[in-house]
């Protein structure tokens, strides 16, 4: 009993988790048809960044509580500074080729990022645990969880939540969803393309330094972080669609719930599962579990 | 037509230059063997980017290959060269006939995806078999040919020269192959594939006999680095060695099948330095040189070669 309990929060925990690290890589690839590899180091840039801004705080002797402003003071600076860089410096000249070699780009990006992060912050691993061991512990069913996973559980929904309404009950967001549906068409009516990209890939790279930044206090900051992040995150958004939100979810709860499953039952399972998850859905439903016909809803 | 000829000539006399050179250079076989085997792997996916498609994951193969040899050395106690290449070519060979039958349906980012979580499925299991070693895999028995060992002054160049003829044989192959009528078809393929199956040829069909070929010669190259370097582990399967791959080919360009050869030695010259002096920005140089050959030589570095010959004919 106490172990299918143990796999529900754990799952629950490390699903939400998933779905922070997938929901930008997803909406960037939703609006504008890009797999964008370098994810994964704009994830760990959100990390150093909040470990730097995290470490400034305490060392300021500010008050605690104040950290969780900190780190996500760090991911919209990321977001702000290297999004607009990104989109406006590269990719907005790869617009109209053919996805595969956008996939190239985004993985010579991805290179470049990953020896970026380490001219910045050099080799040697950061640690930023303060703001993960602040809330204490709660018990549950006799496991011992600390109060912050449950704290990354409610981020979640919150980012899903307000992404769901700004796409759904906004006007940008209408106008978005018209962008995705026909980029030429929208442009004819008036719709500045341009912009809207600059804005999806901003806001995509911001959840991705989100989600490094609220990762950092739970493990020490490494270069390498980033390398695993994106092929995990390729796996959530294959399960539920490239490009669809709930999608994300979906594939966060079916990936994070397997894992914690394996690592319970089956511990020499653990990777296999969730890559085996991400083929077999491949394979029976390409487009993911949550994708309906060729016309994209993000 | 006239490269037609010309090929087979490059390719034999590049072949007598290495074997001739090899002996006066013995410090940097070790090098070479390793650019080699990399190039077989690379000489793979050129096969598939003629047909349009870039594999995220013939890592796979590599590392089946790889094992393959290992484990046949390690368990079964065989430990000839050409054999363990054989048990290396018919595992990777087989695989990739098989996820080939599912493989072959997909195009574009689906193909790069599902290639790539196979290959992390093989990572996955690697990680986590305590008899193969787990992450840190094993070191091969010391391999031999014709019964003596590949080791010393004598059989580092035996392996060496192995490996050269190796990959003469896999690109001269290949290279015949692309004047055959199925070879003919990757460039068909990738132009426009509906065509193609309205002029009566199965696309699906091309595309595992292609996929099936490259799987065999990432196995080639999977197990003479694992001969070479004499340690194997399931790092060969995470999706950034596939990643190196794809990077090579994109450097050589697929002009020519003596590209892959080129850019591998490039490649692994320029890491080889890169690694000492600066290994913390050697990435940064890679990526950004990765984004000038996609925007300014999409046919990589081969087309420098090509353009200059045409212009001198």
């Amino acid at each position: 009993m106490d172990m299918q309990l143990a796999v529900l929060v754990d799952g629950i925990i490390y699903a939400s988790w998933l779905f922070l690290i997938a929901v930008g890589l997803t909406l960037i690839y939703g609006v504008m048809n890009i797999l964008n590899i370098a994810h994964g180091a704009l994830y760990a840039l959100g990390a150093y960044a909040a470990a730097s801004f995290g470490g400034f705080w305490f060392s300021q002797g500010y008050p605690p509580l104040g950290s969780y402003g900190a780190l996500v003071l760090a991911a919209i600076v990321v977001g702000l500074v290297m999004g607009p860089l990104i989109e406006r410096g590269l990719l907005r000249f790869m617009y109209g080729r053919d996805e595969i070699i956008l996939l190239l780009v985004t993985y010579a990006l991805f290179l470049i990022l990953e020896d970026v992060i380490k001219l910045i912050w050099g080799v040697s691993p950061y640690i930023i645990s303060q703001p993960y061991g602040l809330l204490g512990i709660v018990e549950l069913g006799g496991l011992i969880y600390p109060v912050y996973s449950f704290v990354l559980i409610g981020v979640t929904i919150l980012v899903g939540v307000l992404l769901a309404w700004a796409l759904q009950g906004t006007r940008h967001g209408k106008l978005l969803r018209v962008v995705i549906h026909d980029r030429e068409l929208s442009q004819t009516l008036g719709i500045d393309v341009r912009r809207y990209y600059l804005a999806t890939f901003t806001l995509g790279t911001m959840l991705a330094a989100l989600g490094g930044a609220l990762t950092a206090p739970t493990v020490s900051v490494v270069p390498a972080m980033g390398v695993e992040v994106i092929v995990l995150a390729f796996a959530v958004v294959v399960v539920g669609g490239l490009g669809s939100l709930p999608g994300a979810a979906l594939g966060a709860l079916i990936v994070g719930l397997l894992r914690s499953a394996a690592v319970h039952y089956v511990p020499a399972l653990e990777l296999f599962a969730i890559y085996f998850v991400m083929a077999m859905v491949l394979i029976i439903r390409p487009r993911g579990l949550f994708a309906g016909e060729q016309a994209r809803t993000i | 037509m006239n490269t037609d000829k010309r090929t087979p000539l490059l390719l034999l006399s590049s072949l007598l230059a290495l074997l001739a050179v090899g002996p006066l250079l013995p410090e940097w076989q070790f090098l070479a063997t390793l650019a080699l085997g990399k190039g077989l792997v690379v000489l793979g996916l050129l096969l598939l980017l003629r047909t349009g498609l870039v594999s995220f994951g013939q890592g796979l193969y590599y590392c089946l290959g790889g094992y393959a040899a290992g484990v046949m050395g390690h368990y079964w106690g065989v430990t000839d060269a050409t054999l363990l290449l054989l048990a290396a070519a018919l595992v990777s060979g087989v695989a990739a006939a098989v996820l080939g039958l599912l493989l072959a349906r997909y195009r574009a980012i689906f193909f790069a995806m599902l290639s790539l979580a196979l290959s992390m499925i093989l990572y996955g299991l690697l990680a986590k078999s305590q008899t193969l070693g787990s992450t840190d895999g094993f070191n091969l028995a010391p391999p031999t040919l014709l019964g003596f060992p590949l080791a010393g002054y004598e059989g580092r160049y035996a392996l060496y020269s192995l490996a050269c003829v190796l990959a003469f044989l896999a690109a001269l192959g290949l290279h015949y192959y692309f004047r055959t009528p199925l070879g003919r078809l990757a460039t068909a393929i990738r132009d426009n594939e509906i065509r193609v199956e309205y002029l009566g040829a199965s696309v699906r069909g091309a595309v595992h006999v292609k996929y099936t070929i490259a799987g065999v010669l990432a196995g080639l190259g999977g197990a003479l680095t694992g001969m070479t370097v004499g340690h194997i582990d399931p790092e060969m399967a995470y999706w950034t060695t596939s990643g190196e791959f794809v990077f090579i080919a994109i450097l050589s360009g697929t002009g020519s099948v003596a590209a892959p050869f080129l850019g591998s030695f490039i490649y692994e010259l320029v890491r080889t330095f890169a690694y000492e002096y600066s290994p913390n920005t050697w990435q940064l140089a890679l990526g950004a040189v990765m984004l000038l050959i996609i925007v300014f030589l999409p046919a990589g570095l081969w087309s420098l070669f090509r353009r200059r010959q045409g212009g001198a004919a």
